[in-house]
C-alpha cells in the first residue's frame, strides 16, 4: 500500500465535485506515487507565469486550469514550445477568458519519445494498465498493450516488446534508447498508484508519457473519478 | 460445495416425466439414464401414474433413497416447489434444465430459487440449461441418442454457457477423435459457474485440459477465474463470444477506448497463459493437442513433409502465428541425407521445411524424425502425411508416434481425413500425436502449445 495513500485520497476528495482530476492536483497525486513530473507552477497572473518561465528557461508550456475542460487541447487550451514573454503573454491572455478558468499551468518541455500509459478499472477483470506510443495518432494505430495490475517487473517487460514500435524504444537508427529501467519504475509505481485508487477512479490518462535514456516523464494527467452512488 | 455427484451421480430423480406426453424433455432424461447408465433413476410427477412400466413418484420424499442428483425439467414457476421439496429430502445436488428465468426478464423467480439453494447449500447447475454429459455415467441432456454424436471418452472437459455450442462441440471431438471426460451446460450460470467448475475439474484426475465457451464474467470474476486458471497445473482453454462492442458508448479517455471489453479480456487471459482460441476452430484444434501435450514449448518446429508445397504452406502459417521454423545447419543436413533410402537421398531437399519427396518412404520419416528430436533448436516436429505416396504405409502412424514418446517431444500431423486412411490416423492419434485434417489446424496445435503459458 502506498504510504502516501491519506494525502492522495484528499487530493482526490477535493476533486469530486468535478468528476476528474484538475492536471495541477493530477500531477501532484502522480508525484506522491513517485512519478515523474515536469517542473511546473500554476500562474493566476501573468507575471508569476513569466517569472517561472524565465527561471525555467525557454521554451515552455502552457495549458488552461479549468474544471469545465476536460478535454484542453480541443479548445485550443494547450500550446507547446513557446519561445519567449511575449508569446507567453498571448497565449495567457487567450486563456484567461476560457470557461470556468482558475489559472496557467507552466511547464519545462520535456525531451523523449512519446508514449502513453494509462488505466481503467473494468468490470470483469479489475484494474487494468496500458502501455502504448502515445501522440495524436493513438487511437489510430493502436500499439498498445494491456495487463490486469498489479504489475510485476516481468509484466512490464513484456509489455515493452509487446509493443510492434518496440524497437523506436530500443534506440532505432542510432537514436538514444529509451531507459528500460525508469520505464519500468515508472510503471509499477502507476500501478500500485493505480491498485490503491481502484474504488474512486474510472480510468487514468498519462498521454504523453515522455521517456528519454535517461527520464520518463508523466507530461499530461487525466483522472477521470468514478460517480459515486 | 461437493460437486462429484453431480457427475458421477448413483441415484436420480427426474422431475417433469409424464406418462401422457412422450415427448417431454424429462421422457427423454428418463429412458436414456435408465436405459444406457449405470445409475438409479426414479420419475417424479404428482399426477403419478407409469412410465414404461415403472412407477412415477408424486415427490420426492416417496423415493426409496437419498437422490444424488435431482434432474429439473419443470414449467419455470414451479420450479420453487420442486426445489423446496429436493432440499428437505436432502438431495445432493441439482441440474434445472427449465427455461423462463433471467433471460426472459425473470431475475426475481431466478434469484428466489438461488437464494433458497444457496441457503440450504445444494449446488444446481442452470437454469435454462443441457445440465451435464459425462460418458458411461451420466447424460442430463434432453436430446434423443440417436441425434447425439458422442466422442471417445477421453480428457478434455467443456464448460458452456451456451448448450448450442456445447453439444456441436461434441460432434467436432467426434469427429477430430478427441476424447471427452465431462461436458457440462451452466445456462444462466445462477449459482454454479465458471469459477466452480474450474475449481472442481482442477483437482478432476479424470481432467487433464479445461474448455470454456465464455460469454461473459460478473464483476471481478474475470480477474478471479484468470488467477485461479492460470495457476490451476492444467491447460485451460476460452472461447469468447460478444467480442464486438455493443453500440458506441461515450468513453471519456484514450485508455478507456483503446482498452474495451473484449481488449481486456483477451490481455488478462494471455497474461496468465490460459490459452484463448478465437474461434471453434481453434478451440478444437488446442484441445486436440493440449489433451496430448499439456506441457508448454516455445515454438521451434521441424517440418516435415513429401511435398514441397505442403512444407511452404506450413511454414507461412507458422510465420502468420510467430512460430519459428529454424534453419538446420550443414552437417545436421548431412546426417538427415545419411538416414534416407539411396532413390530418396539425391533429391530430398533437407532445409526446414524438409521435404522426403514422391520417393520417401515409412522409414525415411522415421529417422529424419529421430534426427529432428535430437536437436535442441526443435521443440516439437510437425509432419505433413500424405498417404497417396505409394512408399507411406497405414503403419506409419504408430511408428512415428512411438519415436515421439521416445524423445518425450510433441509430435503433431497432418492427414487429409477420408476413411481410408483412418488406419494411418488412429495408429497417430490412439498413441497420443495429434492429427489435424489441415495444415493449418495442424500449425494451430503447435500454437496452443507455445500459447500454453504467461507472456
Amino acid at each position: 500500500m502506498l504510504e502516501s495513500r491519506p494525502e492522495i485520497l484528499s487530493l482526490i476528495e477535493t476533486s469530486q465535485e468535478y468528476g476528474w482530476v484538475l492536471e495541477p492536483d493530477a500531477k501532484r497525486v502522480f508525484s506522491l506515487a513517485g512519478l515523474e513530473v515536469p517542473r511546473f507552477t500554476v500562474a493566476k497572473t501573468l507575471d508569476e507565469a513569466i517569472l517561472f518561465a524565465q527561471a525555467t528557461g525557454y521554451p515552455v508550456v502552457a495549458k488552461v486550469v479549468s474544471p469545465r475542460i476536460v478535454h484542453k487541447s480541443d479548445v485550443g487550451g494547450v500550446v507547446a514550445g513557446i519561445p519567449d514573454d511575449k508569446h507567453l503573454s498571448e497565449v495567457f491572455r487567450r486563456f484567461q477568458v476560457m470557461d470556468g478558468f482558475l489559472g496557467v499551468l507552466v511547464e519545462e518541455m520535456v525531451p523523449g519519445i512519446e508514449l502513453i500509459a494509462g488505466a481503467k478499472i473494468d468490470l470483469q477483470f479489475g484494474p487494468m494498465i496500458l502501455l502504448g506510443m502515445g501522440g495524436t495518432g493513438v487511437e489510430i494505430y493502436r500499439d498498445v498493450c494491456l495487463k490486469m495490475a498489479p504489475l510485476a517487473a516481468r509484466d512490464v517487460e513484456g509489455m515493452i516488446t509487446g509493443l510492434k514500435a518496440h524497437k523506436l524504444l530500443e534506440g532505432y537508427r542510432g537514436a538514444e534508447p529509451v531507459s528500460k529501467e525508469k520505464l519500468t519504475e515508472t510503471l509499477i509505481s502507476f500501478s500500485s498508484l493505480v491498485m490503491a485508487l481502484e474504488d474512486r477512479i474510472e480510468s487514468i490518462d498519462i498521454n504523453p508519457l515522455f521517456c528519454s535514456s535517461s527520464r520518463c516523464v508523466a507530461a499530461d494527467a487525466r483522472i477521470m473519478l468514478k460517480k459515486r452512488a | 460445495m461437493d460437486l462429484k455427484p453431480l457427475f458421477e451421480p448413483q441415484s436420480m430423480a427426474v422431475f417433469g416425466v409424464s406418462s401422457s406426453n412422450d415427448r417431454h424433455p424429462a421422457n427423454e432424461i428418463f429412458n436414456k439414464n435408465r436405459l444406457r447408465y449405470p445409475v438409479r433413476v426414479y420419475g417424479v410427477n404428482p399426477r403419478g401414474g407409469t412410465l414404461n412400466g415403472e412407477t412415477i413418484y408424486r415427490g420426492i420424499s416417496e423415493i426409496p433413497e437419498q437422490v444424488d442428483l435431482a434432474v429439473i425439467a419443470v414449467r419455470a414457476d414451479l420450479v420453487p416447489e420442486v426445489l423446496s421439496g429436493c432440499i428437505e429430502a436432502q438431495a445432493r445436488c441439482a441440474a434445472i434444465i427449465s427455461g423462463g428465468f433471467k433471460e426472459v426478464g425473470r431475475q426475481d423467480l431466478q434469484d428466489r430459487i438461488t437464494d433458497m439453494a444457496r441457503e440450504a447449500a445444494l449446488p444446481f447447475v442452470g437454469p435454462n440449461c443441457l445440465g451435464i454429459y459425462v460418458p458411461s455415467h451420466v447424460d442430463t441432456f434432453f436430446l434423443p441418442s440417436e441425434r447425439m454424436v458422442k466422442p471417445l471418452i477421453g480428457n478434455v472437459s467443456f464448460v458452456s454457457q451456451s448448450g448450442g455450442i456445447l453439444v456441436d462441440h461434441l460432434i467436432k471431438f467426434a469427429q477430430e477423435g478427441i476424447g471427452l471426460s465431462k461436458a457440462v451446460s451452466i445456462g444462466n450460470k445462477a449459482l454454479i459457474g465458471e469459477l466452480d467448475l474450474l475449481a472442481f475439474l482442477s483437482d478432476d484426475p479424470a481432467t487433464r485440459v479445461i474448455a470454456f465457451y465464455v460469454e461473459g464474467f460478473g464483476r471481478n470474476e474475470g480477474r478471479e477465474f484468470v488467477l485461479k486458471a492460470g495457476a490451476c497445473g492444467k491447460p485451460v482453454i476460452v472461447l469468447k463470444s460478444g467480442k464486438s462492442p455493443g453500440g458506441s458508448r461515450a468513453v471519456s479517455s484514450h485508455t478507456a477506448s483503446l482498452a474495451g471489453d473484449y481488449a481486456s479480456f483477451s490481455a488478462a487471459l494471455s497474461q496468465y497463459g490460459i490459452v484463448e482460441a478465437k474461434n471453434d476452430l481453434e478451440l478444437v484444434s488446442f484441445c486436440e493437442s493440449l489433451s496430448a501435450y499439456p506441457k508448454p514449448i516455445e515454438g521451434r518446429v521441424g517440418i516435415v513433409s513429401v511435398s514441397g508445397g505442403h512444407g511452404a504452406m506450413a511454414v507461412d502459417a507458422c510465420a502468420l502465428q510467430g512460430i519459428q521454423v529454424p534453419t538446420l545447419t550443414e552437417s545436421v543436413q548431412e546426417q538427415l541425407r545419411k538416414g534416407l533410402n539411396p532413390s530418396a537421398q539425391g533429391i530430398a531437399s533437407l532445409t526446414n521445411p524438409i521435404d522426403l519427396t514422391g520417393s520417401g518412404v515409412d522409414d525415411d520419416f522415421v529417422n529424419t524424425a529421430k534426427t529432428l528430436f535430437s536437436l535442441d533448436e526443435i521443440d516439437c516436429v510437425l509432419a505433413l502425411l500424405l498417404p497417396y505416396i505409394p512408399g507411406i504405409t497405414s503403419d506409419l502412424g504408430a511408428k512415428l508416434s512411438s519415436v515421439a514418446k521416445q524423445y518425450g517431444k510433441p509430435l503433431i500431423a497432418y492427414v487429409p481425413r477420408v476413411d481410408k486412411y483412418d488406419m494411418l490416423i488412429e495408429g497417430l492419434e490412439l498413441n497420443g500425436s495429434p492429427v489435424s485434417p489441415s495444415i493449418e489446424g495442424a500449425v494451430l496445435m503447435v500454437e496452443a502449445l507455445r500459447r500454453n503459458r504467461p507472456c
